[in-house]
């Protein structure tokens, strides 16, 4: 079947087999390979991209399905060298270890703060619900969602 | 060592964290190479069966398949190798069956590959792997370590009789322990399960193996914590191929915890399989099936028992336990429940007689190996359970038990080392100290006052402790050999100073998430005076790195970055020499400091860089002198460093459903000198959920056919960002007296100290509501503890 689809602001026009999931789309055809997968089953996030804005778990969706719309990844966050203040926060915080689930996080929590300027931990916590770090506990996760709201809103104060 | 330009000791961000926020890491699954194939293993979904036929007719006419290869195939070359050899008591070897690349003639464990498809796509690989038809004849299944050893029950291997791989035993005289406790006033006995957790690395393992004919060279892509090591036991003892004909390269490696320390069947049989279709192949696990053939953890049945005297003091421990090693020996599986674990159990502690006695037991289940830990987290589970119990049996404070057996401080200079009754000899310590602070951070005296409120409101909370030691940084070599590893456990680092004084460092060591190339570059600046952009570090690539042992047991820093202190001291000394030359000086005169080589009590000095220069522009240079700015050094380390610390958990049980909510976490760790804190911190993190993981959510669980009931995350439960408090870190520094950083290694204490004190305050929550109830098996689910409260209440 032939998908029409925007990906990082590009065009694209491919022909692609039915059942192809859309995080192989992104990884083997347009060698998008920021986005992960972790389970296969929609639990992990490590392949949360955005499909029209809304983080959506590409792993349990097939490529047809995306035919129209425009999609946001991970290589599409600082696309002139400029980091997003979130990708700024998870470095500023040490957001990450092994890097493999922070593009996925990424995706959903840009998302999260432009609904949510003024989070709470806990309101952090409960977004990242979707989201499995095996690495960092979480904490400065949490941080690093915390440092760019803050400097969203451009408050004074940052996570310790 | 010099600390010049402040860059020890100081949280720098991490300069490898851009590659990963922006989506260019580069994991193994991410490298497609020319004329890929991709392989789909066919897995035996019975624990236990013969194989009576495998008809590959259907199979082989599916679109796109290139290849199909079956135990059959690979019958002549040989299995993947187990690298620590543990005897039995009576001196004989352990039994170590074959674990073959495909199994021929029976399935062990859910998950045994039978079969492998290649193909032109993953997705015909899948489906071509689905019409290979295997007739299985089901056999009767062993899956308890604990039963698999009675009369009668189901062999796993017709060479290990009872299922015994090995029965093994360390420490003091059986006869002494059993009279040391025999005389004690009082004796804690606790039975329970160190329960099988799942790794869970999220990246799952992948591997691509490509071959070229006209150098007749091989490459392993793969996702591994130890590239060189992998190389040495495919080349030397599986695929019999000459190392310098096999590239092995570990790229970015998306979290190990141990899984991908080991060779696994699937790298050998790629490797292999790469030449007969002279065409790469990559084969990238699906969820569950990391679920059923990565190694996983702990899995012991234990009964521990400790004789006190009248005043608290430890007479004896005597320690049985049966571990879990799975249907074949991973590489390391056999050291874990041995050397890893029995060598721990002295603990913090003055403890004069101690006796463990190890069977390491074959069962129908997936391969146990090394989980972040590895032995050490189950040996403090053990001591530090039966502390807070015997506190609540002797009715004594938990903290005041532990500071009347603590080893009294020693730095390892001035006082030597403690020698333990289980082979080994603690560097250094302080002890008291972590526990001083931790009841500080906590507040100890409130909380108690605070607990005895809320009992009498009908609230139930509770404290644990844990106060951990783990024997990282492994190993002096000779050490290890006569314990019977398989191998060397040295590192290499080598520093090349280019002509412009940029410095490429090559380890041995490998980072899946530790962040070494910002804390070895902080090690170099420091040592060099040089910033940390002029320095590159490069591991991960056996072409590129002279060799290594890898990344696992905390030992990167200690004995990796050790290495690189070696080539860093040589390198001083040779530019001593050519500084010397130039300024017309003695080599003996010279000092360096702040990047700058200066004739003692003058302001005769050349630049780093401008060595450098001359070190590969020799027109001034001393006759007797090489040129060039590049050395290698192995570093071999003359004891283990022994890490250690207080982790202190506060809990609120609800009374009606037995929901444990974590409320605080306290770890106050001692891992000696600090290179990076932020690092060290981010590490602690990590560890502390996942070892809270094990203790409330996280278990294999088998069913009594060998099928692993829970092998995909909507049955396993990770732990998630909303099950934790913001964790309350602090340290302590007692730096390692025989290493030259004086570093003993961060990546494992939070996973060795969190579990017992998450148990040990669920149990005190229960005791505080008149609950004396002695164990409640992990995980500490609701239900479980729900159960355990149902016990008639002791008023």
């Amino acid at each position: 079947m032939q998908i029409k689809v925007k990906v990082n602001g590009v065009d694209y026009t491919h022909e692609v087999e039915p059942r192809l999931l859309l995080v192989h789309y992104l990884r083997e055809v347009l060698h998008l390979t920021g986005t992960h997968v972790g389970c296969d089953t929609s639990i992990c996030g490590a392949c949360t991209v955005q499909v029209n804005s809304k983080p959506t778990k590409s792993c349990t969706m097939f490529a047809v399905q995306a035919d129209g719309c425009e999609i946001l990844t991970v290589e599409g966050l600082a696309p002139n060298g400029e980091m997003h203040v979130l990708q700024e926060g998870f470095k500023e915080m040490h957001g990450l270890q092994c890097g493999f689930c922070t593009p996925g996080i990424l995706m959903t929590m840009t998302d999260f703060l432009k609904n949510n300027p003024d989070p709470s931990e806990e309101d952090i916590r409960h977004a990242l619900k979707g989201h499995l770090c095996r690495c960092t506990g979480y904490q400065n996760i949490v941080k690093a969602v915390q440092y760019a709201a803050a400097k969203i809103a451009n408050r004074e104060e940052v996570p310790a | 060592m010099s600390t010049t330009n402040g860059m020890i000791g100081k949280s720098v961000k991490r300069v490898e964290d851009k590659r990963f926020i922006t989506g260019k890491g580069r994991y193994t699954d991410d490298i497609v190479l020319p004329l890929q194939t991709y392989a789909c293993f066919v897995r035996s979904p019975y624990a236990h069966a013969k194989i009576v036929g495998v008809d590959l007719e259907v199979a082989k006419a599916m679109p796109g398949v290139v290849a199909i290869y079956t135990g059959a195939d690979v019958a002549a070359i040989n299995g993947v190798p187990c690298g620590w050899q543990v005897n039995f008591k009576n001196g004989d070897t352990m039994k170590e069956p074959k674990h073959a690349l495909l199994v021929e003639d029976k399935a062990r464990y859910v998950g045994d590959a039978v079969a492998v498809v290649i193909a032109e796509t993953r997705e015909q690989a899948k489906d071509a792997a689905q019409m290979v038809l295997v007739d299985y004849e089901e056999l009767p299944v062993t899956v308890d370590a604990a039963k698999a050893v009675k009369p009668g029950a189901p062999l796993v291997h017709d060479l290990a009789p009872n299922n015994i791989c090995f029965d093994w035993e360390l420490g003091n005289p059986k006869e002494e322990v059993d009279q040391a406790l025999a005389d004690a006033a009082h004796l804690t006995t606790l039975e329970f399960v160190n329960q099988r957790v799942v790794p869970n690395a999220i990246e799952p393992r992948s591997y691509n193996a490509a071959y070229d004919a006209v150098s007749e060279k091989y490459t392993l892509y793969t996702s591994t914590q130890n590239p060189h090591v992998i190389r040495l036991l495919m080349c030397a003892f599986v695929l019999g191929i000459p190392e310098h004909k096999v590239r092995v390269v570990g790229p970015d490696v998306g979290g190990g915890f141990g899984s991908k320390i080991f060779h696994y069947p699937e790298e050998a049989l790629l490797t292999w399989a790469t030449k007969n279709i002279n065409r790469p192949i990559k084969w990238t696990a699906e969820r569950t099936e990391s679920f059923l053939t990565d190694a996983h953890g702990r899995d012991h049945v234990t009964k521990a028992e400790m004789g006190f005297d009248t005043t608290g003091k430890i007479l004896g421990l005597r320690v049985k336990t049966y571990a879990n090693l799975g249907a074949y020996l991973s590489t390391f599986g056999p050291c874990v429940p041995t050397y890893l674990h029995g060598t721990l159990l002295q603990g913090l502690y003055t403890t004069p007689k101690i006796n463990v006695d190890v069977t390491g037991v074959f069962t129908n289940t997936t391969p146990v190996d090394a989980y972040r830990g590895a032995g050490r987290p189950e040996a403090t589970y053990l001591l530090e359970r039966l502390m807070d119990l015997a506190a609540h049996e002797m009715e004594m404070d938990p903290a005041e038990l532990r500071l009347r057996n603590f080893i009294p401080p020693f730095d390892g200079v001035e006082q030597p080392g403690f020698q333990t009754q289980v082979a080994l000899q603690y560097d250094s310590g302080n002890y008291e100290g972590v526990l001083t602070k931790g009841l500080e951070m906590l507040g100890y005296k409130e909380f108690r006052q605070k607990q005895q409120e809320a009992a009498q409101n009908g609230k139930l909370l509770g404290v644990g402790f844990s106060t951990y030691i783990e024997a990282c940084g492994i190993a002096p070599s000779a050490v290890v050999g006569s314990l019977g590893a398989r191998a060397g456990l040295f590192e290499v680092g080598q520093v090349r100073v280019q002509p412009t004084g940029k410095v490429s460092v090559f380890t041995g060591s490998h980072a899946h998430g530790q962040g070494h190339e910002t804390t070895f570059a902080q090690v170099v600046a420091s040592k060099l005076g040089i910033p940390m952009e002029d320095i590159d570090i490069v591991h991960g690539d056996t072409d590129s790195v002279a060799f290594g042992m890898g990344t696992y047991g905390s030992r990167s820093l200690a004995v990796g970055g050790s290495a690189i202190i070696r080539s860093l001291e040589k390198i001083i000394e040779k530019g001593k020499k050519i500084a010397a030359h130039r300024l017309e000086a003695n080599a003996d005169d010279m000092e360096f400091e702040h990047g700058q080589f200066t004739v003692k009590g003058t302001d005769k000095s050349v630049s780093f860089g401008d060595v450098a220069l001359t070190a590969y522009v020799p027109h001034i240079y001393p006759k007797d002198l090489e040129p060039g700015l590049d050395f290698s050094s192995f570093y071999d380390p003359a004891n283990f460093t022994y890490p250690f610390g207080c982790h202190i958990a506060v809990v609120e049980v609800e009374k009606d459903t037995g929901k444990v909510a974590l409320q605080r976490f306290i770890a106050v760790d001692d891992v000696g000198n600090i290179i990076n804190p932020m690092i060290v911190e981010g590490q602690i993190h990590g560890g502390v959920a996942q070892g809270v993981g094990q203790a409330l959510f996280e278990g294999a669980e088998y069913d009594s056919n060998g099928q692993l009931t829970n092998a995909t995350y909507m049955d396993y439960c990770m732990p998630r960002a909303d099950d934790f408090p913001l964790f309350e870190t602090a340290t302590q520094v007692t730096p390692c007296p025989h290493n030259p950083l004086g570093v003993k290694g961060a990546g494992e204490a939070g996973t060795i100290g969190s579990t017992p004190a998450v148990v040990n305050a669920v149990i005190d929550a229960l005791w505080s509501g008149g609950h004396q109830v002695k164990d409640i098996r992990m995980p500490l689910t609701s239900e479980r503890v729900w159960r355990a409260m149902q016990t008639p209440v002791n008023t």
